[in-house]
């Protein structure tokens, strides 16, 4: 280094010693490992490949129901995927049902978590039974939650349908949601809405143009898990759904006299859309950073 | 002005003095701030003028920043009135308020670039799109970040950083700016290059800036004027020359620089010059105009600054305009500069000189009797601080508030 400048002090590397070339002991640690990681994988991934093929599987004589004998491979499902009676409806449902489910949760889930990370308990009266409140919503088993709404439903004689099964999903969704934008908001420099505030932006300005994009991986991650949480419930479902079944709902009942084959066909094309998201979001947030 | 410091009336072409005729920018009536019990800030008083660096100057929880925040609009007083340009903001919200902050943290926006930063608060105001552009294009230059619209916080330098927060601020062109600890983040070399940097930018925008530190020299190579504040009430207010040389709280003497203080009591007023006789028996003249109370009897310390003493070994003449004083060298410190003496009193005593470097053969060594002498007008007196040290408020180190 002959020219020591600004320049170089910022984004030069000073000389790193070569260290001598000693031989290396074998770590099996790394190779232990990875291994061990891709056998957790592959652990996850078995049940999916699974379904995957035998949504190529033909059936047995006719019959569209799922034969769990490889019989030979068809892509007939895929193009009659819409032949299944009441499935692809309960399909449209359940997507209907998860997409207002978390519109609703994740505005007041997020809400709820702001107002817990910026009040200390002194401003906040019973800041601290909420948050035990909120835990013990996600710790409780499902099954008492789905049987309790039931009969607050049948008590106060609502019938059971689509709004109760709204009702349901948000209340499931909005401890996970709070519970994440929180994580997120704990960090959050309170100094950056006082600098919006000092330049004058508005409480709503200042929420719209600094908060709500700091926080918005929070919110973001918070939407995606009630999305997740609701699209695949059963427990809760089965209890409030009354006539109109959600996808999963359907599906059970559909067990007992055999399922259609096209099920599969949608399991695999909801696994392929999930991917590609999960793949997208990645690609996104590499170029943002 | 008394004591005859002829230097301060030339030099420091008196901002004080042509200060006041100036418009109030920001005023400060009587307010008072307590926060779960602790008096924060203690019935402040402080008129800001147009044009002018003031400096609030003390150390860790001496309610500087709160003022600043008050001015702000983040914090409400609890007793007393804000003025901005002579109208009552005490309890107006900050985004209504015509003052930009410079916060310690900058607080720039991660998820914007810094053109963005810079252009928002103009955009918060229906500024036309080829006026942001110019307008902080413009700004930019002026920090000296041109082309650097387009990169995130996150990609620049501490330096840099300050610079687009300071650009963000100033780019509204706000009454007052307000600027807290600003340099508390950065290294001593960039903060001695920003110093001269700032005070460039305060000359060229001329805009009013109000500066918070607890880093004396900061204070004093930028400011116009500056208080010294302790406990939530300022201690001196004046132009940095006129505080170095002249202190009126022995707080104020030890902050700022440093000073040697003799306890003594004044034992006799002549026309214009008091006698202040030591605890130990010896005596020193200050000028009465110095004295925070011209009676004989008066509890006082008498205090020089280290670089104002010379030494010597003959005693000044009975009569003369100098003090001298006799005493032993203990440590004798070469600094490059100049030599650092520490020099014991016979009671005991330590009295520090510094004397500059500039070629005088024989420099006093360690043991030797010396006498001090240094001119009555460069004597100053304060009135001894009620409770004990001073010692842990006298830091003043990088510890932030």
């Amino acid at each position: 280094m002959s020219v020591v400048s600004d320049a170089a002090t910022v984004g030069g590397r000073p000389h790193e010693p070569v260290a001598p070339a000693t031989k290396r002991p074998h770590h099996w640690g790394r190779i232990a490992l990875p291994a061990y990681s891709w056998l957790v994988i592959a652990y996850l991934v078995f049940p999916i490949v699974v379904m995957f093929v035998y949504s190529f599987n033909k059936s047995v004589g006719g019959v569209p129901q799922v034969s769990f004998s490889w019989n030979g491979f068809t892509t007939l499902w895929y193009r009659t995927w819409n032949d299944a009676p009441g499935l692809t409806s309960a399909f449209w449902l359940s997507i209907r049902l998860a997409l207002i489910a978390t519109a609703i949760s994740t505005v007041l889930g997020t809400l709820l978590a702001m107002a817990l990370v910026r009040y200390r308990p002194r401003q906040f009266h019973g800041k601290g039974v909420i948050e035990q409140i909120l835990f013990v919503n996600i710790a409780a088993p499902e099954i008492v939650m789905g049987a309790s709404l039931l009969g607050l439903f049948v008590t106060f004689n609502i019938g059971r349908g689509f709004i109760t099964l709204v009702l349901a999903h948000v209340m499931f969704c909005i401890a996970y949601v709070a519970v994440t934008v929180r994580a997120r908001l704990t960090g959050f420099d309170r100094s950056l809405e006082e600098a919006s505030y000092d330049l004058g932006a508005g409480p709503f300005t200042t929420f719209r143009r600094v908060t709500l994009p700091m926080i918005m991986p929070g919110v973001l991650a918070g939407a995606l898990m009630a999305f997740a949480l609701s699209i695949d419930d059963f427990v809760t479902s089965n209890f409030v759904s009354g006539t109109s079944s959600p996808f999963p709902v359907l599906i059970y009942a559909s067990t007992r006299v055999g399922i259609p084959p096209q099920v599969f066909v949608f399991g695999s094309v909801i696994f392929a859309v999930g991917i590609a998201l999960a793949l997208s979001s990645l690609a996104i947030g590499r170029k943002r950073i | 002005m008394t004591g005859g410091t002829g230097t301060v009336d030339e030099a420091s072409a008196t901002p004080e003095a042509s200060a006041t005729s100036r418009p109030v920018v920001a005023r400060f009536d009587h307010v008072s701030m307590v926060f779960e019990g602790n008096t924060a800030v203690d019935d402040l008083s402080l008129d800001i003028y147009e044009g002018e660096f003031f400096s609030l100057l003390g150390p860790s929880g001496c309610g500087k920043t709160t003022s600043l925040r008050m001015l702000g609009g983040f914090e409400e007083p609890t007793r007393g009135r804000i003025f901005l340009a002579g109208k009552d903001v005490t309890f107006q919200a900050p985004y209504t308020r015509d003052v930009n902050t410079v916060f310690q943290s900058y607080a720039l926006f991660p998820h914007l670039d810094v053109f963005e930063n810079v252009a928002f608060g103009l955009r918060r105001r229906r500024t036309s799109k080829a006026d942001v552009k110019r307008r902080v294009g413009e700004i930019l230059e002026i920090v000296d970040l041109p082309n650097f619209e387009r990169r995130r916080p996150n990609q620049l330098s501490g330096g840099q950083q300050q610079r687009v927060a300071l650009a963000r601020a100033l780019v509204n062109e706000p009454s007052l700016l307000l600027l807290d600890e600003p340099m508390s983040a950065l290294d001593a070399k960039l903060r001695r290059q920003m110093q001269v940097e700032l005070k460039r930018i305060q000359t060229r925008v001329g805009i009013t800036f109000l500066y918070v530190t607890h880093d004396q020299e900061e204070a004093m190579t930028m400011s116009d004027r500056l208080a010294v504040m302790r406990h939530g009430r300022i201690e001196g207010i004046g132009s940095p020359q006129e505080i170095y040389d002249s202190p009126t709280t022995e707080f104020v003497a030890t902050f700022l620089g440093a000073s040697n203080l003799l306890a003594g009591n004044v034992t006799g007023v002549e026309g214009s010059i008091a006698t202040v006789t030591l605890t130990h028996g010896w005596s020193v003249r200050v000028g009465v105009g110095r004295l925070p109370e011209a009676r004989v009897g008066t509890p006082v310390k008498v205090g020089v600054r280290p670089e104002k003493i010379s030494l010597g070994t003959g005693a000044a003449a009975p009569g003369s305009d100098h003090n001298s004083l006799r005493g032993r060298v203990k440590v004798s410190t070469f600094t490059g500069v100049g030599n650092q003496y520490l020099v014991e009193m016979p009671w005991g005593t330590d009295v520090t000189v510094y004397a500059q470097n500039i070629g005088e053969a024989t420099a006093p060594r360690s043991g030797e009797e010396v006498v001090l002498t240094w001119p009555i007008e460069h004597t100053f007196a304060v009135r001894p601080m009620a409770s004990g040290s001073t010692e842990d408020e006298t830091n003043t180190g990088d510890n932030d508030e």
